[in-house]
């Protein structure tokens, strides 16, 4: 056998081995020629879209630039950040705060761009935390939480932080149902049935300062709410939920949470529960939860303990909730642009079911019902369903959609996308994605108005696309071009944490709003130095103020005698820079914390309890100009009870009070 | 020239797959990998056919003895290793947890074909159809436990005894 016939014989035996399982689904294993020049943005040319990716157990945001998938920041949330003193200076502790007190860490799955009128609006985005249940909300002006709000009656928030169509509303749904926080909890595990309740949480959002308020809560049956998306255009005034666990197991969910063939997608009425709510239907209840705010005018957060919920009962109030039954562990519940068509995706079932919103208005009107679930109305399958896609792949969990009539929903078990038409249910095209894919982002693909360029596959693994890197490997999003009839891969990049939903939006929306810098002259923080003449050293008993200011390249003041062991210091640096992209940073040696970032105009503090006698520099960490290395300083710091009086000075060599010997 | 031929050979497979109507095959493992490894011809030598009897590993009905009477030392290590690298996920009856119960499975499946799979689960999870079918049922691919060829040994004389081999 020559050497071409050899090879011909193995082509043919590839083809072979390949048929029967169909193994390479199609071309798009390669990636093709142009794909490059797809995805790539010349240095100093800016992406033509934002993509907020959540940050799922880094608890922080990241934005990406599209489609070149760089990293332009990640934006922490709910996690510390030692590198931006998130968490760490005086000013933001407070935005951690909850009930249960500070709280460093969560888990963020989920991100939400506001609308007005169904479409993105660029002003803010949305993040949930799914351990400790919140719902923070990030300024695009400044790309910096704002504002965070914790949810009382729930656990896990997994089904958040989705929006109404003119952000109303941005809801949350408990994941883990759990006892109500104003009955006793002390209750057997197994009392599941009889104890245990689901909350879900409507937040009203402030028209023109984003202000989230917990406006009511509904109590539903103890089941996992586990995704949501609001109705839009003909359905506006609806939400969608999905549960699963229906089972109302409280052990080994992974078998007892999957023994039925169709679990429920929840439809809620919101606006029939603001009619109750405002029919004083409501039930006050106490509770505990935190509300935290940053004012970028005092650049200082404020966390305020809250005590009380209005709660709507579903079961009593018989016309805000209702179940579709829908197979079978329900995940991703997606509604398509023109608020028509309900898309569930049961990660356990062999197929798409698509409910009518039409059809679901009509069964309610004729009471077209398969009975009660503990207490809510049971809307028949079929009176609801529009039709089922038939054995799309394996594992679906998540839908986008193109507006132009099409829908793209993830696989994970087979690790694809698969890109399917609305009306008739067909499948048009599928390709493989590496590995295991979880959400999708098309840019305002859960909008009235996609913009339908890419789609972005999110991957929960890596395993062989990238350099290894021990045990633990990178999590990646891939990007599509969807601009013609077939997907077409033409990039992939590791991402931070492990990416669960993402959102996108043309950079037009988001790029011409940015804070710059701040306004020293409106810097309203108690503690600013709003010039070096401000800048002071002040002992109140045992605590020992700095009025510091950072300027190109110094601090004032820069050497300070007279602190004492026992002290406690607050350094709060005012930087003095008035343009963009100026921050200065500051660290000083032996603080059990982290680095200050103070960007120009702003002030923060940095709490430093000296543990030893001695000297200790201070410096700029953030390299500000070609004297960055001199921007330093001294603090010299004296026994307790010593009597070395407090003094500082910036540019003098010798210091104007005696130091003792 | 050769990349041509296997990029040939490649779309007539795809071909084949008629736009993707087709229920999925049930392999979270990389398409591509998989695609380039049979392209390479690794997997194509010296076992072409996938044998569902014997699976694919390095057992066969010649070097893996069993005997009519229990070996209850081994059985014994056996029931250890299940514990601690078996249980999460199978039980010892035939109810399903996260993968199938063991009851009877000595009766299902050959000596070699359960010692292949134990030892070697991805290219059969891949290839073998009942595993497949299976696979559909638990959406989760039964992990390598790194077990030694003993360890294989002696878990399957453990579910010999389990089956009531005495």
């Amino acid at each position: 056998m020559n050497h071409k016939l050899k090879l011909l014989a193995l082509a043919g035996l590839v083809a072979g081995l390949c048929m029967p399982s169909c193994k390479p689904k199609n071309t798009k294993n390669a990636v093709s020629a142009d794909a490059a020049a797809k995805a790539y943005v010349a240095p100093g040319q800016y992406d033509a879209y934002y993509n907020f990716v959540s940050g799922g157990f880094s608890g922080q945001l990241s934005a990406y630039g599209l489609p070149s998938g760089r990293l332009l920041r990640v934006i922490p949330v709910f996690s510390v950040d030692p590198e931006k003193g998130w968490g760490y200076s005086e000013e933001t502790k407070p935005m951690l705060n909850t009930s249960h007190g500070f709280v460093p860490w969560d888990d963020l799955h989920h991100t939400e761009l506001s609308q007005t009128n169904g479409e993105i609006d660029g002003r803010w985005v949305f993040g949930n935390a799914n351990n400790t249940p919140r719902i923070a909300r990030i300024d695009l002006k400044t790309f910096r939480t704002a504002e965070i709000i914790e949810l009382p009656n729930s656990a896990g928030n997994h089904s958040s932080p989705f929006i109404t169509e003119n952000t109303e509303y941005v809801v949350a749904g408990t994941r883990f149902s759990v006892p109500p926080d104003d009955v006793n909890g002390d209750v057997p595990i197994n009392t599941y049935k009889q104890n245990f309740k689901g909350y879900l949480s409507f937040v009203s959002v402030g028209k023109e300062d984003g202000k989230m308020d917990i406006a009511f809560q509904i109590e539903c049956p103890g089941v996992n709410f586990d995704l949501s998306h609001a109705g839009k255009g003909k359905s506006h005034g609806w939400f969608f939920f999905s549960c699963y666990n229906t089972e109302q197991a409280n052990t080994l969910l992974e078998v007892n949470a999957s023994q039925k063939d169709k679990d429920f997608i929840m439809a809620v009425n919101w606006k029939k529960a603001e009619e109750y709510l405002k029919a004083g239907k409501g039930r006050k209840v106490n509770v505990k939860y935190a509300h935290n705010v940053y004012s970028d005018k005092t650049h200082s957060a404020t966390s305020e303990m809250k005590n009380m919920v209005t709660v709507l009962s579903a079961k009593e109030l018989k016309d805000i909730c209702y179940m579709i039954p829908c197979p079978k562990s329900p995940h991703g519940c997606d509604v398509d642009p023109t608020g028509e068509y309900i898309v569930g995706s049961g990660k356990l079932a062999a197929l798409i079911p698509v409910f009518s919103f039409d059809k679901m208005q009509r069964a309610i009107a004729n009471k077209e019902f398969a009975g009660e679930y503990d207490g809510i109305n049971v809307i028949k399958y079929e009176a609801a369903l529009y039709g089922e896609v038939k054995k799309p792949g394996l594992g679906p969990l998540h839908t986008e959609f193109d507006g132009k009539g099409n829908a793209y929903t993830s696989f994970f078990v087979s690790s694809e996308v698969v890109k399917w038409n609305i009306k008739d249910l067909k499948v048009l095209d599928r390709v493989p994605t590496f590995y295991s894919v979880g959400h999708l982002c098309i840019p305002g693909g859960d909008s009235k108005k996609p913009s339908p360029k890419y789609l972005i596959a999110y991957n929960k693994i890596t395993k062989d696309r990238y350099l290894p890197t021990g045990p633990e490997l990178a999590q990646s999003a891939q990007l599509f071009d969807i601009s013609g009839d077939k997907m077409e891969m033409i990039l992939d990049f590791p991402t931070i944490g492990e990416p669960h939903y993402a959102q996108a939006v043309p950079a037009e929306k988001i790029k011409g709003n940015q804070v710059k810098i701040f306004k020293i002259e409106e810097n309203a923080h108690p503690y600013a130095a709003k010039g070096e003449a401000a800048a002071k050293v002040v002992r109140e008993g045992n605590k020992v103020h700095v009025y510091a200011t950072s300027i190109r390249s110094h601090f004032s003041p820069d050497n300070i005698e007279g602190v004492r062991l026992g002290d406690e210091v607050y350094f709060h640096i005012t930087n003095l820079e008035q343009d963009w992209d100026v921050p200065h940073g500051f660290a000083i040696k032996g603080a059990t914390n982290a680095e200050l970032l103070i960007m120009p105009g702003e002030t923060q503090t940095l709490k430093w309890v000296p543990d030893r006698v001695g000297i200790f520099p201070m410096y700029c960490t953030d390299f500000c100009s070609a004297l960055h290395q001199e921007m330093s300083g001294y603090i010299r710091v004296s026994p307790a009870g010593s009597s070395v009086p407090l003094s500082y000075n910036t540019g003098k060599t010798t210091p104007e009070a005696a130091a003792a010997k | 020239m050769k990349r041509l031929i296997i990029l040939t050979a490649a779309t007539i497979a795809l071909a084949s797959c008629g736009g993707g109507s087709k229920p999925q095959e049930t392999s979270n493992e990389p398409v591509a990998k998989s695609m380039q490894e049979q392209s390479q011809g690794t997997t194509t030598t010296g076992n072409p056919s996938y044998d569902p009897k014997r699976g694919e590993g390095k057992f066969n009905s010649t070097n893996v003895q069993v005997s009519d009477k229990l070996d209850t030392k081994m059985a014994d290590a056996g029931e250890k290793i299940q514990g601690v690298k078996c249980a999460s996920c199978h039980k010892l009856t035939d109810e399903k947890l996260v993968g199938p119960g063991w009851k009877g499975v000595t009766q299902r499946r050959t000596p070699e074909w359960i010692m292949n799979f134990i030892t070697n689960p991805d290219p059969m999870i891949d290839k073998d159809p009942a595993v497949q079918a299976q696979y559909e049922l638990c959406l989760v691919r039964m992990p390598n436990q790194g077990l030694s060829d003993e360890d294989a040994r002696n878990i399957l004389e453990f579910m010999r005894k389990n089956d009531g081999v005495k």
